[in-house]
């Protein structure tokens, strides 16, 4: 069998020695462009998961990396003049140099034929098995772009990779506020010598400070009076160490024939959460093992390596870009209290939370609950249980259940549902009026809405927006049906505008009457508030098309007036389709509600119009949530499939939403009563 | 058809199609065939849809397959809705409807209109990840309750190479494609007895079993694989 390898890098080599080990019959070359100490990069690293998988692959190999590995278990967190420090993260790091190094010798003592200085013009594919191992922009990759269906997107800030001989003796954050905006810094050591450092900052910084303009020298020279302090007086060491944007690569399959991607070929993961080396040698063991358990049966065993692999690579690349969101959206948390902000950081990709920190670095939480509670130190409650307070009204927990939901019975609020401001703003038949609803359990936030366009509909128990066969006349923003067979509704007119605004304002004096303790008001889902908010359904041509928000901020004021207690509104900050309100908008949005006296934003997404591009996940709306509490400065309420205490702990205590819709699964435990044919036995023993 | 020869030959086995490419079809055409079969079967049927794979198929049926997700949504609510039942009868009512497929905008749809999620198949661990977004879009559009869950799986228990033949050759049309399905064909007792349980713990609510080779005993073995 003959494979030929394109590319020497860390996925390249270590197949090359994974192969020749499994069988030394096999003919192994690799075609590498370089020369065989020519590098860029500094440091990679590890993690302790990693380096069990590399021992298990080939000893050899992971001896002799970690015997030159730099390590530690700290996280520094440098942030408004305090160091926050986090303990527990067992990661190691090696210059990618010395990894090359170590890699290349074991590769020619297994016999692999290494040859540098190999541009390859053309993929050559006289071979059995043919690896494109050729990086980010590899060419066997481009050859066959169509056939891989590759994607390539900017993803984060713009960064520049440096050295140092600075030896930092943690992984450590660095951020520093400039008259030009926010630089973060991500430096760790890689050997006894010298660590990476990692400048970035958003694009509209980079251009303000004029690192546009700069040439290497310069921008060098800016970071190393930036980060001045951090580098003890030491200075960066550049290596083409130009600015750029991260690509994020992504293919829709990973094998052609005999030919396959591995590596940052095939995916790249965001440089912040450092795995771009981690997957590609991980790609080589999934390679191996495949053709192993395959019987180098080459088309079968690249299927099986794709299908092993993908889950795992998409897992990572997704918290790869939770993480590049954080740190492009940084800015937005400063002036949070430093220990959020670094539990923020710390679960920033979603791969850790408030437990598994807890696991890590019990000292850290129990600092974040104190904190969290109000405390300064001792024991606190974890965030989940802290109170919350809006107005005058005091919340015993962050948790809020749906009426029904088995997380009603502790919850320190219960939602009403869609309660209708009128009969002509039900939903469907079964929706319950103002008039005819009472709260079944307290503190209850009530829910008042008028469902516009989407009303008359069959209940949801069969279905939603399947219209009644004799419903009732509807009204909108504009006469645009709502969805298959949905009646079209008649534009609001004057009077209409203002009998809505009436049974609003009616309602909310029922509320009071009732004793309800926070109310809500429906801006959300494309009901009749939500249709004036959005270009896709106010295509009206007076002064409330012109401004789309004064209609629904009349409503709000109105009710605003008469209402003293806690108001909430519910607000879709997306619309999830081309042509609608993007989340920049929704934050807009958000902001004009909270200075028109919303005290607390209730974030959903989607269901403006029918045929929308919902993204669902679990949690799929904290990152929304996120955004509206962070850049409109108002508190949030958040669901979007929140099914765990650990999930609300770690939201509201990184301080990305301040309540949280809890939906508990069925009870996980059930207690079953002992057969008694068992009772019995013991009995008569 | 086949499903109305088999609800002749049969009584208590329910009847589903998991999944049929619902735009292929004439809207009124589909919701009365289904009607009937659920009429004939004496209330057996279970109708999963979605969009399908094949842009090959729109081509043959002359259909846009630029509009398949517009028009699918309007069938589901066609069907649902038991809109023009009086015209197009028998009644459409207590079928199970269930819907396929693996975006966003399936999510909602299956959401919107059905019962419940017909899973496209795959390892448990893949089935969990849809369950979860299937039971996050349930309760985005607001419906009472939880979707139902289905899953499915091949399976070639005596001649496998054979089972692996007629995937290969099913799913030509696929691709590289065809080899994953190839590569998930249960072909032992023990993987048939970890993908159930794996489907049970993933909450899978109705596991579908289909064999790749046409051999009566084929039944017996997975039977005898699943021991009940």
């Amino acid at each position: 069998m003959k494979v030929t390898i394109v590319g020497g890098g860390p996925a390249g080599l270590y197949l090359a020695i994974l192969l020749r080990k499994a069988d030394p019959s096999i003919e192994v070359s690799v075609l590498e462009r370089n020369a065989p100490d020519a590098t860029f990069g500094w440091g990679v690293v590890f993690s302790e998961e990693t380096l069990g998988a590399l021992r298990d692959a080939d000893d050899e190999t992971h001896l002799a990396i970690t015997d030159t590995f730099a390590r530690w278990d700290r996280v520094d967190i440098r942030y408004g003049g305090r160091v926050l420090t986090s303990r527990g993260h067992s990661f190691s790091s090696i210059a990618r140099k010395r990894l090359l190094e170590i890699l290349q010798e074991r590769c020619l003592a297994l016999g692999a034929d290494l040859r540098f200085h190999q541009e390859v013009a053309s993929v050559p594919e006289d071979a059995d098995l043919v690896v494109g191992a050729d990086g980010v922009n590899s060419l066997v990759r481009r050859t066959y772009e169509p056939d891989f269906r590759t994607r390539i997107a900017p993803e984060g800030c713009k960064y520049a990779w440096f050295g140092t001989p600075l030896v930092f003796d943690a992984f450590t954050f660095v951020f520093r506020e400039t008259e030009h905006g926010l630089f973060q810094a991500h430096a760790y050591p890689f050997d006894e010598r010298t660590s990476t450092f990692i400048v970035e900052c958003r694009e509209g910084t980079w251009r303000r400070a004029g690192l546009d303009e700069c040439d290497e020298v310069e921008s060098l020279a800016f970071c190393e009076r930036l980060f001045a302090r951090d580098l003890e007086g030491r200075e960066l060491l550049s290596n083409r160490s130009l600015w750029t944007s991260f690509p994020k690569v992504t293919n829709a399959t990973w094998h052609r024939g005999h030919i396959v991607l591995l590596g940052d070929a095939a995916h790249t993961a965001h440089f912040s959460i450092g795995s771009g080396t981690k997957l590609a040698m991980e790609d080589s063991v999934a390679l191996r093992d495949a053709l192993v358990a395959r019987s180098w049966d080459v088309d079968a065993a690249l299927v099986h390596y794709e299908l092993a692999r993908r889950p795992v690579v998409e897992r990572t690349q997704e918290a790869a870009s939770e993480s590049a969101g954080f740190f492009t959206r940084v800015a937005a948390y400063a002036g949070a209290e430093p220990i959020q902000f670094a539990f923020n950081l710390l679960t920033r990709s979603g791969r850790i939370t408030h437990a598994s920190l807890t696991v890590r670095d019990p000292g850290f939480t129990r600092s974040l609950d104190a904190w969290f509670s109000g405390a300064r130190a001792g024991v606190a409650p974890p965030p989940v249980f802290a109170q919350f307070r809006l107005r005058d009204l005091e919340l015993r927990n962050r948790i809020v259940a749906r009426a029904g939901n088995e997380a009603a019975s502790g919850a320190g609020l219960v939602l009403s549902g869609f309660v209708a401001v009128s009969a002509g703003g039900r939903i469907s038949p079964d929706t319950p009026t103002i008039d005819d609803w009472t709260p079944a359990q307290r503190p209850v936030l009530l829910q008042l809405g008028h469902a516009g366009r989407r009303g008359a509909c069959l209940p949801r128990s069969l279905g939603v927006d399947l219209p009644l066969a004799d419903g009732w006349e509807l009204v909108s923003a504009s006469p645009i049906p709502y969805g298959p067979y949905s009646a079209a509704p008649r534009e609001l007119d004057a009077p209409g505008l203002a009998a809505v605004r009436e049974d609003f304002l009616a309602a909310a004096k029922r509320a009071g009457e009732l004793g309800v303790e926070i109310l809500e008001l429906d801006f959300a889902h494309g009901y009749i508030l939500g249709s004036f908010l959005s270009p896709l359904t106010n295509r009206r041509g007076d002064e409330y098309g012109r401004e789309r928000l004064r209609y629904p901020l009349e409503v709000l004021d109105a009710v605003r007036a008469a209402w003293d207690g806690p108001l909430a509104v519910r607000l879709s900050v997306t619309d999830w389709a081309r042509g609608g309100l993007a989340v920049d908008d929704g934050v807009a949005i958000a902001h004009a509600l909270a200075a028109h006296g919303c005290d607390l934003v209730h974030t959903v997404a989607g269901q403006t119009v029918h045929d929308d591009r919902p993204e669902y996940r679990r949690g799929f709306l904290t990152g929304l949530g996120d955004r509206v509490r962070a850049e409109a400065r108002v508190p949030t309420l958040v669901g979007g499939h929140l099914t765990t205490l650990d999930d609300v702990n770690t939201a509201v205590g990184a301080g990305r939403a301040d309540l949280c819709i809890l939906d508990l699964p069925p009870s996980a435990v059930e207690v079953e009563a002992v057969p008694p044919s068992v009772e019995r036995l013991a009995v008569s023993t | 058809m086949a499903l109305a020869a088999a609800a002749g030959v049969t009584d208590r086995v329910r009847l589903a199609t998991m999944v049929a490419v619902g735009p292929l079809r004439a809207t009124a055409l589909l919701a009365k065939q289904a009607a009937s079969l659920q009429a004939l079967s004496g209330g057996r049927l279970t109708l999963g849809l979605a969009i399908g794979a094949r842009v090959e198929d729109y081509e043959a049926a002359g259909v846009d397959h630029r509009d398949r997700g517009r028009r699918l949504a309007e069938q589901l609510a066609y069907v649902r809705g038991r809109v023009e039942e009086e015209r197009v009868g028998p009644s459409r009512e207590d079928i199970e409807l269930l819907v396929g497929g693996a975006s966003g905008p399936a999510f909602a749809r299956m959401a919107r209109y059905a019962d419940g999620y017909a899973h496209g198949g795959g390892p448990p661990r893949a089935f969990a990840g849809a369950a979860a977004r299937a039971e996050a879009a349930w309760r985005d559009l607001g419906r009472p309750g939880r979707p139902r869950l289905w899953g499915q799986g091949y399976f070639a228990l005596g001649d496998v190479e054979a089972g692996n033949a007629y995937l290969r050759d099913y799913y030509t049309f696929t691709g590289p494609f065809a080899e994953r399905v190839v590569a998930a064909n249960l072909t032992s007792a023990r993987a048939v007895k970890d993908f159930v349980r794996g489907y049970e713990e993933a909450g899978c609510d109705e596991l579908v079993l289909f064999p790749t080779v046409s051999d009566l005993s084929e039944l017996d073995r997975l039977a005898e694989a699943v021991g009940r």
